[in-house]
């Protein structure tokens, strides 16, 4: 489903921005969680862990328990052995491990990890997660699959993107046509408007964006989103 | 195993590689880790006909436009990166075996691939990384295949032998070797005993393990005994060539140069 150039333009001006989604994404990580993220949107939620809480993150370039990026402003602190999985430079914290991949893998494939946060092309009612490929080339899918199919396998999966595509596409869509990452695993999905949770009765829409109602989120989601009783404004801090 | 030898360039450490040869090639994505010395010396030897199995197909500081192709593609690479992009350039990789081409749809990135290197000709087998990793792990333990869950039911899964394990649908993914491995790794001692730095560990300790040949670049040799036997990653066995080589032809910055961090 495509978007009208209308709407388009109230979500433009109106969605949070990539930190936003991610200071709403690390509200749900709960003390002593360990943690995998994903590049793209999904890097910025380390930054925002509640005060309070230890959250271990682990980076699939093997290591456990670092820290968040190294600032922009801080260039002296990057170390070109030490970056997370989207290759940007990451700080260290004590109590810091490295591991070889092999290890790594075991790790999040082995089910050890409680959290995973992943970026998407598209998400459906059911769960079902296409993340790695929207090219082909000489007719075969390509792209960054890197470890999409396995850090899905974590305890909870929370998908963090933008409600709509740059081309101004559905993300959340009643059938993927975009090649599969793993079926059935997304539990709840962060945007820049909504928060959504992927349940048995279908997808309930548990937040908005301020300014934004259940409605409008409706009209840029192509399943029928139920609207929770409790609906509520997204928090940020 | 014979103990290995130590060379005193990257050129003579690679010089009997031949056309066709299968090679691993150590590190993850965009920064520490990457054999860079050795792939520059064996792209200026102009063997052709490649297999590369490495973590991320190594073009990501191919100038695009005055942008490393990494950082268009939503990745990050420090400035003046240098990867494996002197063998794509020059088409020397007949096929490539990897979890990741950086390419995240974006029609710029996959038009100048396909116009400098070639992309849609190559011969590409796009694996899942948990997936790659293990079968590197599996070609170098004398592992002869494993079943999985990851990929079943995907396209990735397609053609793959199937069987059901615990109710969960698997497929069989079998070992992975290699000709060669061309590792980059921290400090070594004369008998090959290698340690690793950071993140950039990764592959290096798998990949040696997984090949017929495994030629090291490291940025320190050092005496036997100075290595702690605690902390030795990658046992001695595995190695059969070491090159001690400068830092990488990049750097974040002077600070990152190393030693003196």
């Amino acid at each position: 489903m495509t978007i009208s150039d209308k709407l388009r333009a109230k979500f433009e001006e109106t969605r949070l921005d990539n930190l936003g989604i991610g200071m709403r994404v690390a509200q749900e990580f709960r003390d002593g969680d360990y943690v995998n993220i994903g590049f793209g949107i999904p890097s910025f939620a380390p930054s925002f862990v509640p005060e309070g809480r230890t959250v271990i993150l682990q980076v699939e370039n093997g290591v456990l328990n670092c820290g968040g990026l190294v600032p922009e402003e801080s260039p002296q602190l990057m170390d070109h052995d030490l970056t997370n999985a989207g290759f940007r430079p990451i700080l260290p914290l004590p109590g810091m491990s490295f591991f070889d991949s092999a290890q790594s893998f075991a790790m999040i494939r082995g089910g050890h990890l409680d959290v995973s946060v992943v970026g998407a092309f598209q998400v459906t009612a059911k769960g079902d997660l296409a993340s790695w490929s929207r090219y082909m080339i000489g007719g075969k899918w390509t792209g960054i699959l890197g470890g999409a199919m396995e850090v899905t396998i974590a305890k909870t999966v929370v998908v963090a993107m933008e409600h709509i595509s740059s081309d101004g596409e559905c993300k959340i869509v009643n059938k993927l046509t975009l090649p599969l990452t793993r079926k059935a695993c997304v539990d709840m999905i962060i945007t820049d408007v909504a928060v959504v949770e992927v349940t048995p009765r279908g997808l309930v829409l548990t937040e908005v964006a301020p300014g934004w109602a259940a409605k409008h989120v409706q009209e840029i989601t192509e399943p029928q989103l139920i609207v929770s009783p409790e609906l509520k404004e997204m928090q940020l801090g | 195993m014979a103990l290995p030898k130590i060379y005193d360039t990257p050129a003579e450490a690679v010089a009997d590689i031949p056309d066709g040869a299968v090679i691993m090639s150590s590190g993850f994505g965009g920064a520490g880790g990457r054999p860079v010395h050795l792939a520059v010396a064996l792209s200026a030897r102009g063997v052709k006909d490649l297999t590369i199995i490495e973590q991320t197909m190594g073009v990501l500081g191919l100038d695009l436009l005055g942008t490393p192709l990494a950082n268009m593609a939503g990745l990050n690479v420090p400035p003046d990166y240098k990867d494996l992009v002197d063998l794509y350039v020059n088409k020397q990789v007949k096929k490539l075996i990897t979890p990741v081409i950086p390419i995240a749809g974006n029609p710029t990135i996959v038009e100048a691939l396909k116009e400098m290197i070639g992309l849609d000709v190559m011969e590409i087998e796009l694996l899942p990384q948990g997936t790659f990793a293990e079968r590197i792990r599996a070609g170098g333990a004398g592992i002869k295949g494993f079943f999985t869950a990851v990929s079943a039911g995907t396209i990735i899964g397609e053609g793959k032998e199937t069987r059901v394990i615990d109710g969960e649908l698997c497929v069989l993914e079998p070992p992975m070797r290699a000709d060669y491995a061309l590792i980059r790794a921290y400090k070594a001692d004369r008998l090959g005993n290698l340690i690793y730095r950071g993140t950039s560990r990764s592959y290096g300790p798998i990949m040696a393990t997984a090949a017929d040949v495994t030629i090291v670049e490291v940025d320190e040799i050092v005496e036997v005994g100075e290595l702690d036997p605690e902390v030795v990653v990658t046992p001695g066995i595995y190695v059969d060539r070491m090159v001690k080589v400068p830092p990488p032809f990049w750097t974040y910055n002077e600070l990152c140069i190393r030693g003196e961090r």
